[in-house]
């Protein structure tokens, strides 16, 4: 399998390009992904401002007075050529704490009425499996969560709600998330973690950065307490 | 010493030059939304282009000082007093100790910028000053000005105003269209829609802020029944959702979206997008990237013989 492969490379703005990988959901395209991402991350150049990746491509922006269209080509196109060599199989596991009592995750009942199961099922399921972060955004520390088991796939909420705090976990189609600060949101609140999953001041900002392996582990009201009271 | 805010304004933050390198950590550059007026200002009194300054919107705030100082307002056209007596914009000028400075409601332009020589004093975090309300970081804990707010300020070592030439502000708030490129998916429009785009006028909504400008005026037809899979934005994207109204998204956009765009306002223009108000008209011309690239060195060239001493 070779990263550019299918590769697309098209000018965003004055400053930026888009590299298009492919144009679906998949595994593969998130392991080429990540391999250009952590390879262009790794040149450690200074010209470029910001490197974002996504479910099938990386926005990559530079200083434009510094670094032309064509040079920003050419060093993706030598990182892209490197295949799959920056890929690291090895990442991060994060393991979350969350407590699905109905007070965190009022939708809760909405999804196990969807998907046809006891709401104890719902959970279940939500915290059998290893998900991956495709990449962040939406918020500061918003990671988009692949792997969620397809019995909970449920629709978006009609109209999204005006404030969800910060910590809420939640689901939308195929994916999976935990809302790190308090915004606006239309997916379905199933649980809070007590975890702080965005932390500015911090060395590493996020909790989870693109390309982590995560899992959510149940727990009771007691615990979520004295975890957010520590 | 320190600034005391007695009245913050419509919405009043800390602002330096933005943050880079933590997109993909859904973090946007933010930063000042008229980089070029906010850079000028810093001159004015000395101080490093990228020092913190405080960026006004649409109504400036009134300020207590403690101690002397030098400061500059620039950007929009607004009365600003100092101890009751008209102060000019676009210079460095002396507040006294025990002074107010009073800026009034902005009769041109959207922002409004105050740079103190030696530069507001808080916290950088992930390298900027700047204020995230998205994030509820940066500035003054994340968020706009209070009443009461007290800003530190930074010592000013020795350093020399400048003075502008005269008449050497005239070209840089052109009221000619807002330059574009093409954007990322542009291919997914047809000429009709470039024409939409680039023939009529837009009107900027109530609902626009730092995240985003949004337009309304002729609807852009798009493809239908085509999805876009989420991903990275450049500053300045003009998207196009299915209602067809653009949004130009701006300095603390969110870092993803999953509409189509079409054009990308230029960086050489990107100064005036900040300086857009509410139900203002906009229209759009095209260049090609070559051209918006010579256009951005010459403003840089430019910024470097603006000063006479």
């Amino acid at each position: 399998m070779r990263v550019g492969q299918q590769m697309k490379i098209v000018p965003a703005s004055d400053s930026s390009l888009l590299v298009v990988l492919g144009e679906a959901v998949s595994l593969d395209n998130h392991e080429r992904v990540m391999s250009l991402f952590l390879g262009l991350q790794r040149l450690n150049e200074p010209r470029i401002r910001n490197l974002h990746p996504a479910y099938a491509s990386i926005l990559i922006d530079f200083d434009p007075l510094q670094m032309s269209h064509d040079e920003a080509v050419s060093l993706v196109e030598n990182v892209a050529a490197q295949g799959l060599s920056h890929y690291d199989r090895a990442v991060n596991i994060v393991t979350i704490p969350v407590c699905y009592d109905l007070e965190f995750g009022p939708d809760l009942r909405d999804v196990a009425n969807h998907a046809k199961i006891p709401e104890r099922e719902v959970i279940r399921l939500h915290s059998s499996v290893t998900y991956r972060v495709h990449f962040l955004g939406f918020t500061p520390g918003f990671a988009y969560l692949g792997g969620l088991p397809e019995a909970l796939h449920a629709p978006r909420l009609a109209s999204p709600r005006k404030h969800v705090p910060a910590g809420t976990v939640a689901i939308a189609g195929s994916q999976a998330g935990v809302y790190p600060v308090d915004s606006p949101g239309g997916w379905q609140l199933i649980g809070r973690t007590p975890v702080r999953i965005f932390d500015p001041g911090a060395m590493r900002p996020t909790l989870l950065e693109p390309g982590d392996l995560v899992r959510f582990s149940a727990i009771d009201r007691t615990l979520f307490d004295a975890t957010v009271q520590r | 010493m320190a600034i005391r805010v007695i009245q913050p304004g419509l919405l009043t933050t800390v602002q330096d030059l933005g943050r880079y390198r933590y997109s993909h950590l859904g973090i946007s550059s933010g930063g000042a939304a008229d980089r070029l007026a906010m850079r000028i200002a810093n001159l004015l009194v000395g101080n490093p282009e990228n020092a913190a300054t405080l960026e006004m919107t649409l109504t400036g705030g009134t300020l207590e000082f403690d101690e002397g100082s030098i400061v500059a307002l620039a950007g929009g056209v607004c009365d600003c007093r100092i101890a009751g007596k008209t102060a000019p914009t676009w210079q460095a000028v002396g507040v006294s100790a025990g002074e107010v400075l009073l800026c009034g409601g902005l009769k041109t332009g959207a922002r409004l910028y105050l740079a103190v020589q030696g530069g507001f004093d808080t916290r950088p975090i992930m390298g900027s000053a700047s204020t995230s309300l998205a994030g509820n970081f940066g500035g003054i804990e994340g968020r706009g000005l209070r009443k009461d707010d007290l800003l530190g300020v930074r010592k000013g070592s020795h350093s020399r105003v400048r003075t502008l030439k005269p008449g050497i502000l005239d070209a840089l708030y052109s009221r000619g269209p807002i330059r574009v490129t093409r954007g990322a998916q542009h291919d997914w429009f047809d000429a009709e829609a470039f024409d939409t785009l680039l023939c009529s006028s837009y009107t900027v909504s109530e609902e626009s802020n730092r995240s985003g400008l949004r337009l309304q005026g002729e609807p852009i037809p798009s493809r239908v029944g085509t999805q876009l899979l989420t991903e990275g934005v450049s500053l300045g994207a003009i998207q196009v959702p299915h209602n067809g109204q653009p949004i130009i998204l701006f300095v603390d956009q969110q870092t993803t979206g999953g509409y189509p765009k079409i054009a990308n306002v230029i960086s050489a223009d990107m100064h005036r997008v900040g300086q857009l108000r509410p139900r203002e008209p906009v229209r759009f011309a095209e260049v090609t990237i070559p051209e918006a690239v010579r256009l951005l060195r010459e403003r840089e060239e430019w910024l470097k013989h603006i000063f006479q001493y």
